[in-house]
């Protein structure tokens, strides 16, 4: 086992320390920042100025070697733009991102689980297949389409919820969030929607799914044959055995609603940790784009090595595959 | 005195053996959601192939676009006299014309990167699973390592890490998929290499290269195909996602998505037509090929065989 995870370790570690490579010296080869921060009129001398400042003037590996070092002590680089530390601006807009993947994931979960479990109780009925259209509409569907599409309905034609922005934001047991005020809740509503399109559509196929495998099962025939009433059957024996691996799929695609709520955020101006990555990239604020795909990385990287540890105790046959190779 | 016997001319009528191609047609247009979806996708295409021939105006050139007949709603007249059935976008140019040439960029973009990791991923897959052994392990691992990112999330690093312009736009959209395509070759190729018939050509002696690309690799095709479509289809999306974003192709190369992040900032400001019609173009796009796919699917796997 320590083994195993040693290896799985070692192997995160050869991932981040890669990725860093392609990331930096990728990020560091496009465009000039130099000509976005100095003003028009500067001379030879305020621009070599800058480049000494930026530290643009050292050959590329020896940029790269400082980046890593600061990296080891926790330190991305500053931004060009803000002047503040890469880590510092991305953390503060971390929680606005988390919190619109959170809601989205809720909505998938609330929204998505019912309506799978109806189109796998009554596959024939016309409700279930029109549910079954609905989700394949909602894989093929370009998110950011989608969300114009909301705007323009929601927002523009019926003018219900406000179309960009966060909102009031209160506190509450420390935390601040959106999702305490009225107001804040208007904003999150579709965004959180627009977001959570795609998952509704995974919980929809996988709820239904199981539910038709496992209303063929010698268990359910058993618990019939007793008496039971179809809804004590389906609401506690089915969904038991069902919900076990629906919940752990969409925890996993946690991590896939931070990445897709870049697009998201960018449509409805929500202040996040995507926008900003966009905002960088299109400004050339090398340090915060660095700093933000890297976290990403890590972010990643870290999920899969827990899962990948999860599985193994769960089940040692993934532990002696993985030493047979 | 030899009777003459009128011989009728023998004509030898072979029994009617369907060669797996007609069969597979016979199956595909047998859907008639399929049958449509791919009518349309081909209609798609011919749209934007000619769309030098059957569009009013060529957007991108500027002797032909008026400022002063920006943002005119559907069919309004434009100022050189024909109908602008979509409208016009800010700038004033006609916006069924845009469309076309953004549709033949768009196009471009999405299958030239759905050939080129097809091929990567394939050339990959069949090495892993021909080799086998420590090339393979560290080959899958990569793979796997790849597939836990969302391919979205690649291709934004990526377009982060080269820049705007068509090439760079492929190169990633490559980077993003080729991992789907080896998994998929990988797979397939390792449960026929179990079959009888690779075991009798290494018999004959013939070589590793011809057992792999011309007797494994054909039977491989058919799961291919159906990861290609569905894989082509999102490119398609995953291009105009990055371009709407600002991040993938610039002002000079207008495909969809780009059109529709021109119309955004009109969007709220109740111009609906520069940015929804765009859209439905792409939509129609993505969705028909992905009907396609879909069948496809249905068709070619060898479980659902009546």
């Amino acid at each position: 086992m320590t083994v195993f995870v040693i290896r799985r370790l070692l192997q995160a570690l050869l991932v981040v320390f890669l990725m860093s490579v392609i990331v930096f010296f990728g990020v560091n080869i496009v465009g000039d920042p130099v000509y976005m921060l100095v003003s028009p009129d500067a001379d030879q001398a305020d621009i070599a100025a800058t480049i000494e400042r930026l530290g643009l003037d050292r050959p590329i590996w020896e940029q790269y070697w400082l980046f890593l070092r600061g990296a080891a002590q926790g330190d991305l680089g500053n931004s060009f733009i803000f002047g503040e530390p890469a880590l510092q601006l991305i953390l503060h807009h971390m929680p606005a991102t988390m919190e619109l993947a959170f809601t989205a994931l809720m909505l998938a979960i609330v929204i998505g689980i019912p309506l799978g479990l109806y189109a796998g109780l009554y596959p024939d009925n016309p409700v279930s297949k029109g549910i079954m259209a609905g989700s394949i509409l909602g894989f093929s569907l370009p998110t950011f389409w989608v969300g114009l599409m909301l705007i323009m309905l929601f927002a523009v034609e019926l003018g219900w919820v406000p179309a960009t922005g966060r909102g009031d934001v209160a506190s509450f047991l420390g935390i601040e969030s959106s999702l305490f005020t009225l107001d804040g809740l208007s904003h999150i509503f579709l965004p959180a929607l627009n977001l959570a399109l795609l998952k509704i559509s995974l919980a929809i196929r996988l709820t239904r799914s199981g539910v038709r495998e496992a209303m063929g099962q010698d268990y359910v025939k058993y618990a019939r044959a007793k008496g039971l009433s179809t809804r004590r059957i389906v609401f506690v024996h089915v969904m038991k055995n069902i919900m076990i691996p629906v919940v752990t799929v969409m925890g996993l695609e946690f991590g896939s609603l931070i990445g897709f709520s870049v697009v998201t955020e960018t449509i409805f101006a929500w202040p996040g940790m995507g926008k900003l990555l966009i905002d960088a990239i299109l400004q050339l604020d090398r340090p915060v784009v660095v700093a933000y795909l890297m976290i990403i990385v890590l972010f990643f990287v870290l999920i899969n090595l827990i899962v990948d540890i999860l599985y193994s105790i769960l089940d040692p046959r993934v532990r002696l595959q993985d030493q047979g190779t | 005195m030899t009777d003459v016997i009128a011989s009728e001319p023998v004509t030898l009528t072979p029994a009617k053996v369907e060669t797996p191609f007609q069969r597979f047609r016979a199956e595909f247009f047998e859907s008639r959601i399929a049958t449509f979806a791919l009518c349309l996708f081909g209609a798609i295409v011919l749209l934007a192939v000619f769309a030098p021939l059957i569009t009013p105006q060529n957007p991108y050139d500027l002797a032909q676009v008026s400022v002063m007949d920006g943002r005119l709603p559907p069919g309004s007249e434009a100022f050189d006299g024909y109908t602008m059935w979509l409208g016009s976008d800010g700038a004033g140019r006609d916006l069924y014309s845009a469309i076309l040439y953004g549709l033949r960029i768009s196009l471009t973009v999405g299958l030239a990167s759905g050939v080129i990791a097809l091929l990567i991923g394939m050339a990959i897959g069949l090495i892993a699973a021909y080799a086998g052994g420590r090339t393979e392990a560290i080959i899958m691992r990569v793979v796997d390592l790849q597939l836990s990112f969302p391919a979205s999330l690649v291709a934004l690093m990526m377009v982060a890490a080269l820049g705007k312009g068509v090439d760079k736009i492929i190169l990633a959209l490559v980077i993003a998929q080729w991992a789907y395509y080896a998994r998929t070759v990988r797979a397939t190729a390792l449960v026929e290499r179990g079959k009888e018939y690779v075991e009798a050509a290494q018999c004959l002696g013939i070589s590793r290269a011809r057992i792999v690309f011309r007797h494994i690799l054909p039977n491989c095709m058919a799961p291919l195909i159906v990861v290609g479509t569905v894989q082509t289809a999102s490119a398609i999306s995953l291009e105009a996602t990055l371009s709407f974003l600002g991040v993938g192709l610039p002002q000079t190369e207008p495909s969809i998505g780009v059109l529709i992040a021109n119309g955004f900032e009109y969007m709220l400001a109740g111009l609906y037509w520069i940015s929804v019609f765009p859209g439905l173009a792409l939509l129609l796009t993505v969705v028909s090929i992905n009907l396609v796919g879909d069948h496809l699917r249905d068709v070619l796997n060898p479980r659902m065989k009546k």
